[in-house]
Order: structure tokens, then sequence, then C-alpha cells
């Protein structure tokens, strides 16, 4: 029945995985499935057989088969110990170059190989949603991020109060947004498309919604959607990021024209002070649920 | 439900055959309630440590996190220290005086030595609490920096053991005097020397990361 | 108003439909047990034979019982957040957040604080003396304060459901969520409190397990000749001494920062929210393997039993365990790869905590061989033991893919990572719970749980397990992060709704449980262990009688070999009579005690006190702890004397039992 159950996973795995980091879009992303599947597949040769040998040793010497040998002396074994000890000695030294590799290769804070310039991008959590600032273009963004194709992205990372990931999935990496602190990540989309981003680190009650989504445009879309961010929006100065810092649910996408320099250093040097949190005082501040 | 299946033949108590049979020492059973207590009290002094240097670690972290406050060296009045080392060491060897007094049977020297170990450990505190207390005065409180915190929270947890101690050292000489010594007083008058000694050894930490290197860096 | 600080009326949920009804559900059964128990008259033998005894076996079972009722409050959590999360595609579900956060916060917390913790404890406490050969353990008295602090922090949980709110920021409380600016009300207090108490507690057991096993043994009783049970309490109660110090320690600065204004991890001041990260997996990796290693003791013992063989390789398992023991302290940081350490810490830690699997599987295998040639009895402690062989594997690969820091870049914090973790917790340690309570029921009560109603209950656990965890291996592969409230994927559906259907199953297994339990007791004559060895046992705890006399032992066992109770009981086979009578003599017993029970009461007053800073009370509750100390400490007669006749009279009712069942087992041949 488990194994059946288990078939029945991978099937349906396969099948349907049009998001997530099994369904990946970029080279950080392809790379990290392919250590997935390497590893798996490594794993998967002495696990498998462990659970046929855990079956059929409990069938076989059952107490009502007869034909089974009775070896209550068989409690040692020299031969037996060094193989037992032998094999997932192996399988970790194989795995072990395997992690050692990748984690220099794949360190978040590792620059793409690519011709192209790469795209700076600096990203924000806040209580809750995220806000994305295009130092080079002079934009920001809320709950929405246009990113070239093809192109290296590589993000600064910070929070503005507390503890959050920062995770697209179908891209590869995630990383933590912490208040005080700048985290690096880069990422690349191989194609244009949409992909889901959202937080993967617990925030507080309004986490769930902060997700966001994710466009990778061909290079022409990308210069028309700046040119035109710039023409509308506000500016988001020191007084407007006050205002955004509030705790707040569900925000929609918006886009800001203008940022003031250095939002991003104020932030990170605290010079700006953290998001201000709930209320306090009461033991039920209450929620309300969104309306969708 | 009594399903016993057939048992070994040729049994012969070693059923590894790697003979490993006579191994160290003879096990002659449960050890004296002497050694079980005092072996189980130098466990918890351990993890007693073991908390220390969890504070110890957080100091290390935090210790440059001055936030533009105060650092060690405006702070720390090496004098003072010397003088409430000084007083704990004294109190720890006041203290392993009164337990050969004990053991020599002294109710008066045992009840004298310890008194000369409460009264240096109540001073430590009071110059502890009198540091503190400039401290807070003067705007350096644990409210001011991560660094304040660190150390607030470290030596000030080392005063409460030794506030502990003291309540500890009180309810043993009353019971010392009221019940002398008998052999379960007498396990506990160990237990409470490993203490006080334990904490002495903590205090050399302390003064030598927090204050000394405090102090000079 | 401000005599009760922070407490008033606001405090009770009363425009919150759900916590006020759960929470007056379990006051009004709580207010009825209790009103049952006082008209039928049993406070006083309650009182007497329960509450204040320090008797291991008695506090076992109250550990036990404490982890079973924990586990269905744990479980409620646990339906609730299935069905959040079954009715939250693009649409709010029945929770508003603050609540759903408290439930999953609770939820985990209690698992493993309460659930966890006291069922390995509980089945250490009541077997470890058993198979040492010994009557009880190092500190008595202790243990019951243990207990009962533990308890305690059980209390102050549950009161948060009624007075208050619990932590609504996971099971560890990150901060800067959990500080005061970003949680202002009482949540994280009632968990820094309970945490601390119930931590107290836990600590202490440590330290007298841990004498217990390397002071306290049978003679003869070599640390080679103990039964692997004994060796890996004494891994875990290391581990405890070791690590419970550094959740103190990190509580408390957490405490600081929220009471007094510190700035240990506050985003101000120079706080460091990494130091905590750092702290709290120092303790909380090793505490992992506190809870898995006893239960590997479990399943080696019944492995060993009802396949009706030594156990294999015990040295190897032996070096196994102490291997686990020290490697689960080099790994920490493999829980927060994604904070952009660098590559080469994450690659150190990636490839120790690969290591970790080296002993495990040492271990599994060793089990294998431990089958092999043996005669293999499908009871329900052996079924949940080969469940468990197969199921960790798995899990242990998972947990071994999420060692290697790339792949933990997609997975971490996924439902990938909360499938692996209750596929070894479930897979590993509830398990080997489940296993151990079976196995040793019969000698904590003398008779035997109903078997047919066990295995009926196991197949429902274990479909409902693999339904309700594998999807979310799937749904971590799809990218769904864990704790979310609602979500609007649509790939995502399908697996929860399965995910919630497989807690159903559970549910059923649970009921079964319980079922189980009435029936055993109301067929208790038909389900008698007479002789004390219903399993054909190999360890000690089978040399005594089913229940055990408060002294364990007439005599003192003279153990010659690594089976102790398997020699003697193949000599007396082969000769067909029982050795010598003994001698019996009177036998020194530990007094029972109020003082565990007394010290947990101004534990709770003090925690409760401290939660909603009200500080006369707190004080009140520190001066009447020291007072219990005082009094304790003062009390001359701290043994009573068990006389001779009446050992030898409760003996010898052994003796017969066994010598008259002597001829009915089969014989050596």
């Amino acid at each position: 029945m488990r194994c059946a159950v288990l078939l029945a996973l991978a099937t349906a795995c396969s099948g349907c995985s049009s998001v997530g980091p099994l369904d990946p879009q970029g080279p950080v992303g392809a790379a990290e499935k392919l250590i997935l599947i390497n590893s798996l597949a490594i794993m998967l040769t002495i696990v498998v057989p462990t659970i046929l040998a855990t079956l059929a040793f409990a069938w076989w010497f059952r107490a009502s088969n007869t034909k089974a040998v009775y070896r209550p002396d068989f409690v040692y074994s020299g031969q037996i110990e060094l193989i037992v000890w032998s094999i997932p000695i192996l399988v970790i030294l194989l795995l072990g170059g395997i992690a050692w590799i990748s984690s220099h290769e794949l360190d978040p804070a590792q620059p793409l190989d690519s011709a192209r310039k790469k795209l700076e991008v600096q990203v924000v959590s806040l209580d809750w949603k995220w806000l994305f600032i295009y130092p080079e273009q002079g934009i920001a963004t809320v709950n929405q991020l246009v990113v070239p194709a093809a192109t290296p992205i590589h993000f600064s990372l910070t929070s503005a109060s507390v503890l959050n990931a920062f995770f697209v999935p179908q891209l590869g990496s995630m990383i933590y947004t912490m208040n005080g602190m700048t985290t690096q990540l880069n990422l690349q989309s191989d194609r244009p498309g949409r992909f889901h981003g959202l937080s993967s680190h617990f925030s507080g009650d309004g986490f769930s919604g902060m997700s966001f989504e994710l466009q990778a445009v061909t290079d022409g879309e990308f210069d028309r959607w700046v040119a035109e961010a710039k023409r509308a929006g506000p500016i988001l100065d020191e007084n407007a990021y006050v205002a955004l810092s509030a705790q707040s649910l569900d925000e929609r996408p918006a886009i800001y024209r203008g940022v003031v320099p250095n939002l991003f250093h104020s932030i990170v040097m605290q010079e700006l002070a953290p998001g201000p949190g709930p209320d306090a005082g009461s033991p039920h501040p209450v929620a309300p649920i969104p309306e969708r | 439900m009594t399903d016993i299946a057939t048992p070994v033949p040729g049994f012969q108590g070693d059923p590894y055959k790697i003979g490993h049979r006579h191994h160290g020492r003879a096990e002659v059973g449960p050890a004296s309630t002497r050694i079980v207590v005092a072996y189980g009290f130098w466990l918890f002094l351990l993890s007693d440590i073991i908390m220390f240097s969890a504070l110890f670690a957080a100091y290390a972290v935090l210790a440059g996190s001055t936030a533009d406050g105060p650092t060690g060296r405006d702070l720390f009045e090496t004098p003072r220290v010397a003088v409430q080392t000084v007083c704990l060491l004294l109190s720890s060897f006041a203290c392993g005086l009164a337990a050969v007094a004990a053991r020599l049977r002294s109710q008066v020297w045992t009840q004298i030595g310890l008194l000369i170990t409460g009264l240096l450990g109540l001073a430590f505190l009071l110059l502890e609490l009198q540091e503190f207390a400039n401290m807070i005065a003067a705007g350096a409180g644990p409210s001011r920096s991560a660094f304040l915190s660190a150390f607030f929270a470290l030596v000030g947890c080392h005063g409460l053991h030794i506030t502990l101690g003291l309540l500890w050292l009180g309810t043993m000489m009353a019971q010392i005097y009221v019940k002398g010594f008998r052999p379960p007083i007498l396990r506990r008058l160990a237990c409470f020397s490993l203490f006080w000694h334990a904490l002495d050894i903590i205090w050399v930490a302390l003064f030598s990361v927090v204050y000394l290197i405090g102090a000079h860096t | 108003m401000q005599m009760l600080g922070k407490l008033s009326w606001d405090a009770i949920p009363l425009n919150e439909p759900i916590p006020l009804v759960a929470s007056g559900l379990v006051a009004v059964v709580g207010l009825l047990v209790l009103a049952w128990v006082t008209f039928k008259g049993y406070v006083p033998y309650l009182w007497r034979e329960w509450i204040t005894s320090v008797d291991h076996k008695r506090i076992g079972v109250m550990y036990t019982l404490l982890a079973m009722v924990m586990l269905l409050r744990g479980f409620t959590d646990a339906i609730m957040m299935r069905a959040q999360q079954a009715l939250a595609f693009d649409a709010p579900g029945y929770l508003p957040p603050d609540h759903y956060n408290q439930i999953f916060s609770a939820h985990g917390t209690i698992m493993i604080f309460f659930v966890a913790m006291p069922f390995v404890i509980g089945l250490m406490n009541f077997v470890l003396p058993l198979q040492l050969g010994v009557r009880d353990v190092a500190f008595p008295t202790l243990n019951s304060v243990s207990f009962w602090l533990t308890a305690s922090g059980a209390l102050l949980v549950n009161i948060s459901l009624l007075v208050g709110e619990f932590a609504r920021t996971g099971w560890l409380p990150f901060p800067p969520l959990s500080e005061l600016q970003y949680s202002p009300g009482v949540g994280v207090d009632y968990y820094i409190w309970a945490l601390q108490i119930s931590g107290v507690g836990t600590l202490l057991t440590g330290v007298n397990f841990v004498t217990t096993i390397l002071k306290m043994r049978a003679p003869g009783m070599g640390l080679l000749r103990m039964p692997m049970f004994c060796w890996t309490a004494l891994a875990t109660n290391l581990l405890i001494v070791a690590a419970f110090p550094v959740l103190t320690a990190t509580l408390a600065m957490l405490a600081l920062d929220r009471y007094l204004g510190f700035h240990f991890f506050t985003n101000e001041a120079g706080g460091n929210v990494m130091m905590f990260m750092n702290l709290i997996w120092i303790w909380g990796h090793p505490e992992v393997y506190i809870l898995i290693l006893p239960a590997f003791g479990i399943f080696s013992e019944v492995i060993s039993t009802f396949s009706s063989k030594p156990l294999f390789g015990y040295r190897s398992m032996v070096m196994a365990t102490m291997a686990i023991c020290i490697l689960s302290f080099l790994v920490w940081l493999h829980h927060f790869f994604t904070m952009g350490a660098g590559a080469d810490v994450n690659a150190v830690f990636g490839i120790a905590t690969t290591i970790i699997a080296v002993p495990t599987g040492v271990k599994i295998f060793n089990w294998l061989f431990t089958m092999y040639g043996g005669r293999v009895r499908f009871t329900t402690p052996l079924l949940w033991s080969v469940a468990f062989m197969v199921t960790f594997v798995i899990g242990g690969m998972t947990g071994v893919l999420l060692a290697v820091p790339p792949a933990d870049f997609v997975l971490h914090n996924s439902l990938f990572l909360v499938a692996h973790f209750h596929n070894v917790i479930i897979g590993g340690v509830l398990f080997g719970a489940f296993a151990g309570y079976t196995y040793w029921f019969p000698k904590a009560f003398g008779f035997c749980l109903d078997e047919r109603l066990g295995k009926i209950a196991f197949w429902f656990w274990i479909s409902g397990f693999y339904v309700a965890f594998m999807p979310l291996y799937v749904l971590g592969l799809l990218g769904m992060t864990r704790r979310m409230l609602r979500y609007d994927v649509p790939e995502w559906h399908p697996w929860v709704l399965l995910a919630g259907f497989g807690a159903v199953l559970i549910l059923c297994g649970i009921i079964v449980q319980i079922v189980q339990l009435v029936v055993s007791i109301r067929n208790r004559e038909q389900l008698r262990d007479v002789i004390g060895d219903p399993w054909d046992g190999r360890s000690l705890e089978w040399a005594t009688a089913s229940p055990p006399p408060v002294f364990n032992f007439a005599v003192l066992p003279n153990v010659e070999g690594e089976e102790a109770y398997w020699g003697i009981k193949q000599r007396a086979l082969s000769e067909q009579r029982l050795g010598e009578e003994p001698v019996y003599e009177a036998i020194e017993m530990p007094r029972n005690s109020p003082t565990g029970f007394i010290t947990a009461f101004f534990a709770t007053v003090t925690g409760f006190a401290l939660i909603w800073q009200i500080w006369w009370m707190v004080m009140l509750g520190l001066v009447g702890a020291f007072a219990t100390f005082v009094v304790f400490a003062w009390r001359d007669v701290v043994e009573y004397e068990f006389p001779a006749e009446e050992v030898a009279r409760i003996d010898r009712e052994r003796r017969r039992a066994r010598a008259a069942a002597l001829p009915t087992l089969r014989q050596p041949t």
C-alpha cells in the first residue's frame, strides 16, 4: 500500500509541477532541481533496498514460517558490521562532495555568469508587503516585481521590521531578510513569464498576504514599463516610507515614480525607525479578514 | 498472550561471543547515597556552567554592540572589582574551613566559618549592587545598549546565584544548629561548598572576560 | 484593577466563539472529572498513592497520561489547521489570522514539550530502574518535582486558551516578531514561562537519570551489559543536561527583552536576531535527538524481544548511539542555511549533518539483522517497529536531502520540511512511544492491551500518517510554504484536501486507541499477565511481577551476562525450577512527599503572575517556593522500612506463579 502511495505521489508530482521548484525557470532553480534529484537518486539506491529488506526479513522470518531457519545465536558478524558502517559512509562521502561543491557554486551571494549587465533590485520586507526599489531606474514597487528576462538580477535584501524570507520558487534560492542587515541573492529567469513569489518565513498576522508576482518581460517591455512607471504615481520619500511601514494586510501592487536616494541604505543603517508593529496593549488585536 | 518462543539452545550467558565478559572493575551494585548525591550535584553544576556559557557567548557576541553608548572602558572600575574578587575568594576559603570544621564535628567553628562565608558573600553582593546602581544612575542601564544588556544579564545572573547561595547558606546554618552533623546534613553541606566554589570559578572567568578584557580594550 | 497587573475581563475571549467554547468545554470536562473524583471519595487515595508518590513507576504512568491528554489537545489543533487550509483556497477559511497563528504555535509547542517529551520521559521513568535492576531512581522526590513542574507548564499552556492568548509566533518564538514591539500581548509570555517551568523539570530529570544510570545499577550490571534502552536513555539525558540550560538562558534573554527593556534580540540598540537563531538551535537540534534516542531504544527492545533474538551488533549500536549524541551538537546551523552565512559555513554544517545519517543508518541495519534468523511475532509493538523502520528511512532520506544546502534553499520552511519532521517525529518518536506503551503496559498494570484493537489502531495510524504527510512533501515541492492561513494557487488545493483526509484517518486511529484502553480495562481478567513476562522478555523488568511491587525487586538481581533476565530464565527452564529462595530482608523505601506538587503549585502561581505582571503574586509564589524548600529540607524521616515478612510474602507469590508456569513454557532444546 505504501509503495502504491509513493508511486502515486511520484506520478502526480511529475504531472502537475507547473509551480514550485520542480518546474524551474532559471539557471539557479534548474541547478538546484538537479541537485535535488541527484541526491534523491543516490539515497534511493540504499533506501529502497532497505525498505524492501525490512519487509522481506520481517515476513520471511515470521514465527509461523517453518521453512525459515531460526538462528538465535546470530548476533554479531564482523563482516556485516563492516558493511553496515561502510555503506552509509560511502553514500555520505558522495553526498558530502555534492554538498560542498554545490554550496559554493550556488551560494546566493555568488554573481551569475552572464555577458549581460545585471539589474540591481533592493528588497525590503515590511509588515506585511514587499517593497522593491530599482536604484538604477529610480522607481519602486510594492508587491510587484518586473524584471527583464534572461538578465541576471542582483537582489540586496533587508527587513523593515521582523524576519521574512524572499522566495520565488520557480527561480530558485530563498533568503532571509533581517532588520539592520543586508543579504544578497542572485537570480535569473530564462524566459518571459509570470512567477509566484512569497514570504517563506512566518512574520505575523498578515504573513499569508505577502505573496507577489514576479513578471519577467522582454527588454523592450521592461524599458517601456520603467518609462511608464516614471510618469505616474507618488514619490517614495521618507514620509511616504513611514506611512508604508505601518502594518497593513494584502496590499495591492503599487508603483512609485520616484524614490529618495539611499532609502535602502537608510533602512539598513536604521536611520529610519523599524516598522512600528501593532498598537500595544490589547491582548486580542483583531485583524480583519480581507475580502478577496 | 504468553507467546513463548523456543529459547536459545546451549545458552552460555554471553550471546555475543566476542569475549567481553570481563570488562572493567567488578560492578558492585548501586553506589552509596553520599556518592550518588555528590555525583548528581556535580551534574547539576555542569548544567549550570553550560547556562553561564550561553550567557558568556551572548556577551562575547554583543560586547561590541554599544549603540554609541558607553563601553566597558568607560564604565568598569577595576579597584572595585578587585575588592569584590578578594571578598569572593576569601569567602570560598572560609567555606573550605567550615567544611574542615564540620569534618571535625565542631559546631562552633563550622558556624563561624559559614558566617564569614556568608558575610563576605554579602559584601560582594552589595558591592555589585552598588556598581549596578551607579551605572543605571549614569544612564548606562541594561536598556542602553545590547552590550550593557549582556553585561547586566551575565553579571546579574552570577549575582542571583550568590543571592540564592546566601539563602541556602542561612538555611544550612539553621539546620546544622538544630539537627547537628547528621549524614544528610553533611551531604548538603558538601553540595553547598561545591556550589560556592563553582560560583568562584565562574566569577574568575567573568572577571577575566568581562572586566579585565573590557576595561583595557 | 492595578492589583491584577495586566489582567482584566478583556482577557477572556468573550467575542470569539471558537476558543471560548473550546476552553469552556475543557474547563467543564475538567470540573466534571474533579467533581466525580471528589464525589466518589477518590481524593485521599489519589493524594496518597499518586499525587504525592515518589515511586518511579507511578510517576512514569502520570507522565505518560499527561502526554496522552496533551496529545488530544495538540491533535485538535492539528485538525483545526488542516480544516482551515482545506477551506482557505481563495477564501478566508473559518479562522481569523490571530487565532490560526496561535493554533499552529500551540500545536508545535504542545506536541514537542508536552506530548513527546513527557511520553519518552514517562517511559524512561517507568522502565529504567526496572531494567537496571534497582529499586528507584537516584533522587525520587526530585523526580516527583520534575513531573509536577512539567504538568505546571502544561497547565499554563492550557490556561492561555481561556485567559488571554497563546504565542502567535510559531513554536520557536523568533525575534523580533516575539519582542514586545511586535507581540505586545501575553502570548509569548505564556510560552516563555510555561517552557521555563517545564524546562527546569526536564533538566532535573536529566540530572536524575544520568546519575541513576551511571551510579545505580544492579550488582554485575556493567555498562556494556545494560539493555539498549538504558544506553539510549543515557545519551538522551546527557543531551538534556547539556542542551536544556541553553534553552533556559535563551528564553531568559527573551524575557529580559520583553520585561525589562533589554536589547538581546531587538531591532534597536545593537540587538542581534541571528544570535537567537544560533542559541535556540544549539538547544533545538539536540532536542530532536533527545526525543528520538529513547524511541530507538524502545525499538531495539521490541525488535529483539519479538524476534526472539538478542539485539544484533550490540556494541555497534552503543557506538552509534553515542556518536549521534555527540554529533547532534555540531549541526545546528542547518536550520538556517538560508540566512546567507556563506558557502563554507553552509557546506561544513551540511556535511556534518549528513554524517549523522551514518550511525542512524547503522542502527537501521542492525535492527534488520536482529530480525534476520529470528522468529518474528507480529504483535502490535512489533508492527509499530517495522512501520517505524520503513517510515523512518524515508524521513531520514528527506532529512539528508534538506542537509544539502542548495536543496534546502528551495525547500526550507516549505511543507516539505514540515513533512520531513513529522515523518521522523511521528514515524520515529510517536511510533516508538506507542510501541513502548503497548509493550510495557502489562508490566505497569498487570494486564495486556487488546491486540486486535491495537492492530486496527495501528493500521488507521499508519495509513493516516502516509495520507496526511506524503501530500505535504508534494506541496513543498510545489512551492507551498508552511503556516499559510490562505492561498490562491490552485495546484495546491487537492493535496491540501488529501492531507486533511489523512488527519481524519489518524483521528480514527486515536479513537480506536481510546476504545482499546477502555475495552482492555473491562476485559482485564482475560488479559491478565500472571507470571509477569507476557512477551518472553529478555531484560530485568520482566523478572519481577506485573505490576511490580513498590520495591521492584525483593532482592537485587545478580547480573551475569548481557541479557540479565534471559540467562536466569533459561537456567530455570532447563532445570525446571527457580533458583533458591533468597534471604528476604527489610527494604528501605523513600516516603511519599507532597513537595513536588506544592512546588509546582507555587511555580504555576509565579508563572501566571509573571505573565500578567501581578508583582505581589510573583513575590508570594517565590516566597512559597522557598518555604517549601526549607520545609522539605527540614523533614527528618525520609524513608520507611518495608518489613521483611511482607517482602517475603509478595515475592513468594511471584515465585509461586512463575514455578507453576514453568512446565507450560517451551523448553530449551
